[in-house]
C-alpha cells in the first residue's frame, strides 16, 4: 500500500505539502521537532497513493514515498 | 513496496539551513539528484557564491569551493581549465550573477567556457535581510526600495538570462521555475541538460530558475508561490531561450 | 647551463613555466603586460593554459579556483590591477592556497604613471586586502633575481599554502639583461591532501573561509597567526652589503636597492664607512639582518620610492635605537647613487667628529 513518510527531523512546517496534497491527507501535527517545528505528517495513509507531489514540492527534502 | 522517493545521494544528511518553505532546497534537491543520476558526483566540484546560496557547500556530497561574492563563475573557470576532465558548476543567487558579478557570467559565457551554471531568482537579497536586486519587480516594496522599485532611478528588473542567451558562447540557456510539481520536473530536465552539455564539451550552459523568498517577501511559503506565480511569471518568461542544435541532439 | 638576454618581465614568465607552472590568468596592464604576452607565446607549448580573463578580479579568481585543485598557478598585474585584485588575495590567503603575484609595481595613487616606484609596499606588505593576513613578498634587484626568486616563489607558496608576491616594478620589469636559466630548484615535497580535485574514494572536500561561529573565527585567526609566526621565523632574507665595519646603514630594495651598492662603494672611496641591507624579503622583513648591526651604527638612510614606507619597519628592526632617516624619489624618479651619498652625508656629517647631527 503506497505511502508517504515524513522524516521529521528535516521538516520545517511549511505547509507546501498540506497544499499540494490531492487527497488533502497531509497535515501539520502537534508533535514537535528537535528544531522546535510542528512536524508534518499523513493523517490517513489508507488513502495515500503515492503520487509524490507531497515529495516533489518539499524544500527540506523531508518526504519518502513508498508504492 | 518499493521507495519511489527517497532523499538522493547527491545530498547529505545536513539540514538545509534554509528559512522554511524557501525553494533554494528544492533546487539543490534537483541538481543532487541530476549528479546521481549522471553518476558524476565524484566528479563534479561545486562552487558556492555568498549569500543564501552559499549554504550550498554544505548540502551537497561532491567537492565544493566557496568564492567570493559574485566571482563564482570566474573561480569556476579556474577550475575547469585546471580540471578539464572534472564537471563545475556554480549555484548562485541573483544578485551574485546578474549584479556583483555580472562581468563574470557575460565573459563565461562569451568564452563558451565549460561550466554548469544555476542562477536561482528570489527577485530579493535574501541573506542580508531583503534589498533590492537586480531582478526584483517594478513597484516591489524591499527594504532598499520601500515604497517599491522606481524604474525612473533604479531601473528595470534585468531578465538575465535573455542576455546571456545572446551571447554566442552560451549553448544552452533555460528559465524554469519550482512553483508546482510541473514546473519542478522541467526545472530537472533544464538542470540535467545543462550538466550534458558540459558533459559534451558543448560550451556554457545557464539555467535560471524563479525561487521563492517567504521570509522576505513577507508572506507564508503557500502564498509566496502563488505570488511568484502571479508577479515574476509574466515577467520571466519560461523555456529554453537558447539551445544549438547539437544541445538538441544530446 | 643556458645564459639568454631577455627583458625583467619576460625572465619571469620563463621562471613560471620552469617552475612547473600550469596555469596563468591577467589581465593586461603597463608595466606588467610583457609577463602575459610572454607567456601565451610560451606556456601553451608546454602543456599550459593562459587566459586573459574580463578584468583583474576575474583574473584572481581563476587564479583562486585553479590554485584550490593543486596545479601551479600564476597572475601578473601592476598597482592599479593589484589593487582590484585585492578581495581575491585575501579569500586565497584564507583558503590558503599557494599562487604566485606579480605586483610590476607603477608609481600613484590613482592611475599614476609608468615609471619604477615603490609605492605598493605598504599594499603588499601589511595584508593589502581585508583581514588579517600576510603574503610572502619577495623583492628582485636584478634580472638573475627575477628568475631566480620567482622560481622560489612557488615553492615557498607550496611550503606553506600562502600567496607569494614578487614586487618589481618598470625599471626591472622592462630592462634586458643577461639571466642564467637555472634548472629547477628541488621542488619540496609538498601535502596536497587539501585539494579539490573530485571526492572519489574519499571525503568531500570544501575549501571556502566562511565561518559565522566566532570561536571557530578565533581558532583561524589562530592558525593563520601560528604559520605567519613560522614564516616570520624561518623566512627573513636579506642581503648585506659591506655591513661587517659599517657605521651608517643604507637600508633599500629592488631597484634602489641596486643603486645603493654603487653609493656604499662610492662613499668607501671617500672613507665613510658605510654598508646596506637589501631586504629581499619585505615580508617577513628582515629584521635579523639589521637588529644585530644597531650597536655599531651611528645612522641609517632608508632609499624609497615613495613617501616612506618602509622607514616604518626599519625602525621597528632597530628599536629607534639609531637615527633614521629617509631618502626618497617619487613620481617615477630613480635617485643617482651620488644624490644618496650628499644626502647621507648632509644629514650625518660622517667626516666630521663622528658625533651625529640631528
Amino acid at each position: 500500500m503506497p505511502k508517504a513518510i515524513v522524516l521529521e527531523k528535516y521538516c520545517k512546517s511549511c505547509s507546501l505539502c498540506v497544499e499540494i496534497c490531492p487527497m488533502k491527507i497531509m497535515a501539520i501535527s502537534e508533535k514537535t521537532n528537535e528544531k522546535g517545528y510542528f512536524v508534518a505528517t499523513c493523517v490517513d495513509q489508507e488513502k495515500c497513493t503515492g503520487c509524490t507531489l507531497c515529495a516533489t514540492v518539499c524544500p527540506d527534502v523531508a518526504i519518502e514515498v513508498y508504492k | 513496496m518499493k521507495k519511489v522517493f527517497e532523499r538522493t545521494k547527491g545530498l547529505s544528511d545536513a539540514h538545509f539551513t534554509f528559512c522554511p518553505g524557501c525553494t533554494h532546497g528544492t533546487i539543490m534537491r534537483l541538481i543532487a539528484e541530476v549528479m546521481e543520476e549522471l553518476n558524476i558526483i565524484e566528479d563534479t566540484i561545486g562552487v558556492s557564491p555568498v549569500g543564501c546560496a552559499g549554504f550550498c557547500q554544505d548540502f551537497f556530497t561532491c567537492d565544493f569551493v566557496g568564492a567570493a561574492h559574485g566571482r563564482a563563475q570566474a573561480v569556476a573557470t579556474g577550475i575547469k581549465r585546471s580540471l578539464p576532465d572534472k564537471m563545475v558548476f556554480t549555484y548562485q543567487g541573483d544578485g551574485d550573477i546578474a549584479a556583483i558579478g555580472t562581468q563574470h557570467a557575460i565573459h563565461s559565457a562569451a568564452r563558451g567556457e565549460r561550466i554548469t551554471s544555476i542562477m536561482v531568482n528570489n527577485a530579493i537579497y535574501g541573506m542580508t535581510g531583503g534589498q533590492m536586486a537586480p531582478t526584483t519587480l517594478e513597484g516591489m516594496k524591499t527594504t532598499t526600495s520601500p515604497f517599491g522599485r522606481d524604474p525612473v532611478s533604479a531601473g528595470m528588473p534585468m531578465d538575465f538570462p535573455k542576455i546571456i542567451a545572446n551571447i554566442p558562447g552560451a549553448v544552452y540557456v533555460a528559465s524554469v521555475s519550482v512553483d508546482s510539481p510541473k514546473n519542478i520536473n522541467k526545472a530537472k530536465k533544464a538542470i540535467k541538460k545543462a550538466f550534458q552539455v558540459q558533459q559534451a564539451g558543448l560550451g556554457f550552459a545557464l539555467v535560471s530558475i524563479l525561487s521563492t523568498c517567504p521570509t522576505n517577501w513577507g508572506m507564508s511559503p503557500v502564498d509566496s508561490l502563488d505570488w511568484l506565480r502571479e508577479n515574476m511569471l509574466p515577467i520571466y518568461e519560461l523555456g529554453v531561450l537558447k539551445e544549438i542544435e547539437e544541445v538538441k541532439n544530446l | 647551463m643556458e645564459k639568454v638576454l631577455l627583458k625583467g618581465n619576460e625572465i619571469i614568465g620563463e621562471a613560471a613555466i620552469r617552475s612547473g607552472c600550469k596555469l596563468f590568468f591577467g589581465y593586461p596592464i603597463t608595466p606588467s603586460t610583457e609577463v602575459i604576452e610572454y607567456l601565451s607565446a610560451n606556456l601553451p607549448s608546454q602543456g599550459g593554459t593562459v587566459l586573459q580573463a574580463e578584468d583583474e578580479i576575474g583574473a584572481i579568481n581563476m587564479c583562486y579556483g585553479a590554485a584550490c585543485t593543486g596545479n601551479r598557478v600564476l597572475t601578473a598585474s601592476s598597482s592599479p590591477g593589484i589593487s582590484l585584485k585585492q578581495e581575491g588575495i585575501s579569500y586565497a590567503a584564507a583558503v590558503e592556497l599557494p599562487m604566485v603575484l606579480v605586483n610590476v609595481n607603477r608609481c600613484g595613487p590613482g592611475l599614476g604613471g609608468l615609471g619604477p616606484a615603490q609605492s605598493d609596499y605598504f599594499q603588499s606588505t601589511k595584508g593589502g586586502g581585508h583581514g588579517d593576513y600576510r603574503l610572502i613578498v619577495l623583492a628582485p634587484s636584478k634580472a638573475q633575481e627575477l628568475y631566480d626568486y620567482t622560481m622560489e616563489a612557488f615553492d615557498l607558496a607550496d611550503r606553506y599554502r600562502n600567496p607569494v608576491m614578487v614586487h618589481t616594478d618598470g625599471f626591472l620589469g622592462q630592462t634586458m639583461e643577461p639571466v642564467v636559466l637555472k634548472d629547477r630548484p628541488e621542488a619540496p615535497e609538498v601535502d596536497q591532501s587539501w585539494v579539490v580535485n573530485g571526492c572519489k574514494g574519499r571525503e568531500k572536500r570544501i575549501l571556502a573561509s566562511y565561518s559565522l561561529t566566532n570561536e571557530v573565527g578565533e581558532e583561524n585567526n589562530l592558525h593563520w597567526e601560528k604559520k605567519y609566526k613560522e614564516i616570520e621565523e624561518k623566512e627573513q632574507r636579506w642581503e648585506s652589503f659591506h655591513t661587517e665595519d659599517a657605521e651608517y646603514l643604507l637600508v633599500s630594495f629592488g631597484t634602489t636597492g641596486r643603486i645603493c651598492k654603487s653609493t656604499v662603494l662610492n662613499a668607501r672611496k671617500k672613507g665613510i664607512k658605510l654598508g646596506l641591507i637589501r631586504p629581499i624579503t619585505l615580508w617577513p622583513f628582515p629584521v635579523k639582518g639589521i637588529r644585530p648591526l644597531v650597536d655599531q651604527l651611528k645612522g641609517i638612510v632608508t632609499v624609497e620610492l615613495n613617501t616612506g614606507q618602509m622607514i616604518e619597519d626599519v625602525k621597528l628592526a632597530a628599536e629607534c635605537k639609531v637615527p633614521i632617516h629617509l631618502y626618497r624619489r617619487q613620481g617615477g624618479m630613480l635617485p643617482t647613487e651620488d644624490e644618496i651619498l650628499a644626502y647621507l652625508e648632509d644629514i650625518f656629517q660622517p667626516d666630521g667628529s663622528g658625533e651625529v647631527h640631528e
